[in-house]
This record gives structure tokens, sequence and C-alpha cells, in this order.
């Protein structure tokens, strides 16, 4: 049931492609048609990719929208209908409303930082010539880490005992005690996820400065002397496109892509740890076993990021100039 | 306004040995017309890039009115550039692409709206002020990067091909309408063009460059009357001035055997440059053997082997050619270069005329 939301994110890919479409009222119109002899063998093309969907996307959906109108027994026996009492029951409890504030606190921040401090390193990165390759390579080497893997390291660092972030914050008089201290453990997360995707967001800032044409930069550098306004008035416009698009898929990276981080970070540890609302899912759910309150949560989690897509689409998008 | 003068200037690019530009003196009058022409790879951007600050100038210095330049902003040069792919702001209005540079330089409002308004009237632009350069055709884009330059009111404007991404007849027309325009303003301008014809209608002056040094400056008429090396002639005028081996004895150009004009000139090895609208078909004189013709109309040309030396001739009778015909030159239409250096050799039977400025 758990891999509801882990597979909503690996669909997402897809989903933005899908719904951008969608939204621009365009339809794939075939540029030559491939006429088939049998009328089944186009269906037999798509069937893993469709197989690949309904089995990892659509089957665990539908799942988890029927078990949550029911309440489980916890040994598995039986389970019982009844209706909308895990929703209201979720909505109104104080767990997942302060669970729901972290995990909205927690995607703005780590959205902006990542996307912020990925764009410095663009900007900078853009502008040396020499060296610009390894700079580069050393960067992006980052992202080739698997997030359980990056949470372990970034686990290190914040150790309470050797971790080097847990010295320098004792130098400040500061007491560092990952996975015990709610706001410790917050800012262990926000600093491994932010360092885990700015490389990802490195990238395509990167590509996108490196595609403003070379005159076009230069006719600014004629029309304005700071550098500042050059930035803000030409390049970020520019880049606008990129941008909207690395805000889509931060997004859903803080929402999502961050569990085996959280996992790592505060799994067997007491419970007054912060965690985002996918990872209540899986507590819940597996540790807690309440597969109908976890499958309601995991249902709303669906809606909220549905609407959200939607929104920024509805919103953001009309002002981004698709070059 | 201003005039423009480059002392010594060159170019070497980091990590290559030899220089992109080298030893470039150029007095650039008030208001001239100056169009750099050179074959691809000479320097002509290069050079023109250093004037706009693009490019950093490794040696020399540029001034432009009193100013030296060197060390400035391209933003402080007070100059306006016509990129060869317009370079336009791609997300704004084709209004706040010539008001941009205005902005950045504090100008009051009014005084923006003004010029733009005034700019958009002189490039017919009215209609597309408010358009995304996306939605608007190359001629129009062209206009629209004058635009921008024009509002600046700059000292200088520098163009870089601009009209090379356009069509051959929108080419003419934008040809004649650049000239009339910086008439009109008087403002000092150094154009870049590998296309000899362009810059023979555009200039006041012409630079010919030849792998990043001066070949020769001078108007227009006069480096086509009086190239000073091998390349300029080959270089302006099209056809291409056909360049032969020939000596000079007696007092006599001979080619291939046959004298073909008197030449006040010491015996010896020279090459000859005959323009191909300045040989005449005559009875007697140099035997030429015809090999194809091109029929243009109006006139025709025709190609042709002397000894085993190429050359063309333009033809304006109809008559049917024999298959040798005989050439004929007037000895100050003849041009001799060192048939070592290739520089021009200056003979007393060649009265330049040169109309005067
Ligand atoms: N950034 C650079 N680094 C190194 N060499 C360069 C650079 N830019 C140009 N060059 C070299 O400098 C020389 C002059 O180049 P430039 O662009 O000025 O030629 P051009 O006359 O404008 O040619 P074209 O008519 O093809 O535009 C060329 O040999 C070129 O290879
Ligand atoms: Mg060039």
């Amino acid at each position: 049931m758990t891999d509801t939301p882990l597979s909503l994110a690996e669909a997402d890919s897809t989903l933005f492609a899908r719904l951008r479409r969608w939204w621009s009222g365009e339809t794939a119109t075939p540029v030559k048609r491939v006429q088939f002899d049998r009328p089944l063998t186009p269906w037999m093309f798509l069937l893993p990719q469709l197989a690949v969907v309904a089995i990892f996307f659509y089957w665990p959906s539908v799942q988890a929208v029927t078990s949550s109108f029911y309440l489980e027994d916890p040994f598995g026996f039986g389970a019982t209908f009844v209706g909308l009492d895990n929703y209201t029951e979720a909505l109104t409890s104080r767990g997942y409303m302060s669970t729901a504030a972290f995990t909205a606190f927690f995607c703005v921040v780590v959205t902006a930082l990542s996307l912020g401090l990925g764009l410095l390193l663009a900007v900078k990165a853009d502008k040396v010539i020499r060296g610009a390759e390894t700079y580069k390579t050393l960067l992006i080497s980052v992202y080739a880490i698997a997030p359980p893997v990056a949470g372990l390291i970034g686990m290190m660092f914040f150790d309470m005992h050797m971790g080097p972030f847990t010295q320098i914050a004792a130098w400040f008089g500061h007491d560092l005690r990952v996975g015990i201290d709610y706001w410790d453990t917050a800012t262990a997360l926000i600093v491994i996820s932010v360092w885990k995707q700015i490389p990802y967001n490195f990238i395509f800032f990167l590509s996108g400065l490196q595609s403003v044409p070379v005159s076009v930069r230069e006719a600014a550098l004629i029309d304005a002397k700071s550098g500042w306004r050059r930035f803000c008035d030409i390049t970020l416009p520019l880049l606008a496109p990129t941008a909207f698009f690395l805000l889509v898929i931060n997004i859903t990276y803080t929402m999502f892509d961050t569990f085996p981080i959280i996992d790592v970070i505060v799994k067997d540890k007491p419970a007054n740890n912060p965690m985002t609302l996918v990872y209540k899912v899986y507590l819940d759910g597996f540790k807690g076993n309440d597969i109908g309150g976890s499958s309601a949560q995991s249902v709303i989690l669906m809606v909220v990021v549905a609407l959200l897509t939607v929104l920024q689409f509805r919103f953001l998008e009309r002002r981004v100039h698709y070059g | 306004m201003a005039h423009l003068s480059l002392t010594n200037v060159g170019k070497t690019y980091g990590g290559s040995a030899q220089p992109a530009v080298a030893d470039v003196n150029i007095e650039i009058r008030d208001g001239e017309f100056i169009v750099l022409v050179g074959p691809s790879g000479c320097g002509k951007s290069t050079l023109l890039r250093m004037v706009a600050g693009l490019e950093t100038i490794t040696e020399g210095e540029i001034r432009i009115g009193e100013r030296l330049v060197n060390k400035l902003d391209p933003a402080e040069r007070d100059i306006a550039m016509v990129f060869q792919n317009y370079a336009l702001y791609p997300h704004m209005s084709v209004r706040d692409n010539m008001a941009y540079g205005l902005k950045n330089r504090g100008e009051r409002k009014a005084v923006i709206e003004e010029r733009v308004a005034e700019a958009a009237r002189m490039l017919e632009l009215r209609p597309y002020l408010d358009r995304k350069p996306r939605a608007l055709s190359g001629g129009q884009r062209q206009r629209v990067a004058m635009g921008r330059a024009i509002v600046r009111q700059p000292s200088a404007f520098l163009f870089d091909e601009p009209l090379s991404n356009l069509d051959a007849k929108l080419r003419v027309s934008m040809r004649m309408e650049i000239r009339k325009l910086q008439k009109r303003l008087g403002t000092t301008s150094l154009y870049v063009t590998h296309d000899q014809l362009e810059a023979m209608t555009l200039a006041d002056r012409l630079v010919v460059l030849n792998g990043g040094r001066v070949e020769q400056i001078g108007a227009p008429l006069e480096v086509y009357r009086a190239p000073a090396s091998t390349f300029v002639a080959s270089f302006i005028g099209a056809p291409a001035m056909s360049l032969l081996d020939a000596h000079v004895e007696n007092g006599q150009v001979m080619l291939e055997g046959h004298a073909l004009a008197p030449v006040a000139h010491a015996a010896g090895p020279v090459t000859l440059g005959l323009r191909a609208e300045d040989l005449r078909l005559t009875s007697g004189g140099v035997p030429m053997r015809v090999d194809h013709v091109e029929e243009l109309g109006a006139q025709r040309i025709v190609h042709g082997t002397v000894g085993d030396q190429a050359l063309a001739i333009i033809d304006t009778s109809e008559a049917l050619l024999p298959e040798t015909v005989h050439l004929g030159v007037a000895p100050s239409r003849v041009h001799l270069f060192d048939a070592r250096t290739g520089r021009r050799i200056e003979t007393a039977t060649q009265p330049v005329a040169v109309p005067a400025e």
C-alpha cells in the first residue's frame, strides 16, 4: 500500500508532461501516421508501458482509495467499512496537522534553498570558463549518490559524538542533538535534502544559462552597466521556463523523494521528531498497522499534490515566457 | 557624435600565438561611415568588438571622442551595436527592447517615450511596438535592432554584418535605409561586412583587412581604381580583377609575348591586373581563347585564356563571338603589382581620378 506515494513520485515526470500538454491544449498530432495491418499491433507495443503504469500507479491508487474507507483489523483478519471516518480522524488529529504544517514548512524552505543555491552556483559556474568542467563534475557528482546513502553521509556529519557539524555547533555554544531535539533534527533534514537536490537544479540552471544566446547577453552588456540589473532584467526572465519546471520537480522532491533521508535520520528515534506527510503515511501504515488511516492520508496527499500542480500551471506558467 | 581613433590596435586571443588583429591605425571623422571589409576570419568582428568593449584590447588605444575607452565597460562607451542575429530581448516587447538601454541610464520617462516614438516613426515600427520579437519578420526585427541603437543617440553606431541574415532583395533595400538614416542622423558608424558590394555602396571610406592587418584605407572608388595590393584588387569589384603574370619590356606590358599597353616602368616581371569592365574586344591586340560565356542580359561576361592564364571580359555587344577574340585596354586602366610582394606599382600613365570629398 505504501508504494502509492512513492510510485506517485515516479510517475510524476509523465504526469508533468501530460498535464502540461493538457493545459496548453496541445494534442499529440503524429507527424507521420504509421499504418498497422492489425489493429492490435499498436496495443502490443503499448502494453509493457501500460502494464507498468497500471500495476505501479493505478492499481495501488485504487487500492489506497478503497482501503481508506475501511477500518482494517490490526492482525489482518478483516476490514469494516467506516465511510469517511479515516479522513475525519486524520484531518482532526493534532499529530497529522502538525506533520502537515512541518511538511509545508519543509517544502518551502528546501525548495527555496535548493533552487536558490543551485541558481547561484550555476551563475558562478557559467562565468568560469577555465576549470568549468571540473567544477561542474564535482557539483553534479552529488546527484549520483542514492538518497539513503546521502542520508547516511548526512547522518555522519550530524553525528552526536563525532559529527563535524555537531562540533561546529558546539563552538557556537549550541548542543546539536539530531534525532532528539525537534528543530535540530529539522535542520539536519533540511541541510541534507538541500545538499542532495542542489546538483539537479544546478545542471538545469546551467544548461538554461548556456542557452541564453551570447549576442543577447552582449546586447545587454551594452544596455546596462550593472551586472545585477542584467541578471534581473534579461537572464532571469529567460530562465523562467527552467525555473518553473524545477519548481514543480523540487516540490515533488521535497514531498516524496526525501523519504529515504528522513528514514535514515528519524528511524528508531524517539517519537517527537519532524517528518513529512509521506513518512507519516508509512509510519502509521506499517509501524502503526493502521492501513485504513494511512490510506486515507495518502489519498489526501494525492489530492493536495494534484491541486498544487494544477495551481502552479494555472497561475505560474501563464507568466513564464517560453522562448 | 564624435570622432573615433584607433592607434596601433592589436588583439591576440589567449592561447593563440598569431594576433587576430594587428597594428590597426584608423582615424574616423565625426559623422563618417566606415566599412570594414575582408574575407572570413580576417578579424573584422574582433576589431569591431574591441571598439564596443566586448573584447579586451591587448594592444594600442581606442578613443571615442577624446575619451580613452580601453578600460571602460561597453555600457560606458556611449556606443550602440547592431548584431547579425539582431540579439533582441525575446521576452520584451519592441517598445521595451528599444527603451531598455535608456531606462538603465536613468533617462526621464518622457524623454524615453519621445525617442522611442521618434525611432518607431522613422523605422515604420509603430504598428509593432507592443509585439514580442518572435512575432516579427526578419526585416522587422532588423529594424527594431536599428531602433534600439538609434534611441540611445550614441557617439557611434557599430554594425556587425547586420544584413547577412536577410534575403537578397531585402538586403538591398535595408542597405539604402541604413545609409539614409545614418546620413540624416550624422552618427559616426563602423560597419562590418564581407559583402564587397555592400561595402562599396555604404562606405564613405573602406578599410580592407587581410589576416588582421589593414591592406588599404580609402574611399570606395579610390580603392576600386587604385587597389593597393593584389589582395585588395581581387577582393573589391565583381567579377574579380584578373591577375596575370606579365613582364615589362621596352616600356610595354607584355602578356604571353603580346604587347598590351605602354607603361612607364623598368623592365622585369610584374603582376598585371585587368578589370573585366576595362577590357574591350578589338580587331587586333592580345588574342584570347573563349572558354565560356555568362549571359547576364544587359551584358555578358566572357571567360577565356591567354596562353594558360584565365581572364574575364565584360562585353556589351550582342555579336556572335569567334573562338578567339582580341583584347585591348586603355593604358590608364592597366594595374601593375610587384610580382613578389603583390604591392601596387604606381606608374605615370595611371592618373587616378579620385572624387573630391
Ligand atoms: N574567442 C576567440 N578565441 C580565439 N580565437 C578567436 C576567437 N574569436 C575569433 N578568433 C580568431 O580570430 C580571427 C578573427 O576572427 P573574427 O571573428 O574577427 O573574423 P571575421 O573577420 O569577423 O570573420 P567572419 O566574416 O567570418 O565573421 C579568426 O582567425 C578566429 O579564428
Ligand atoms: Mg564576423
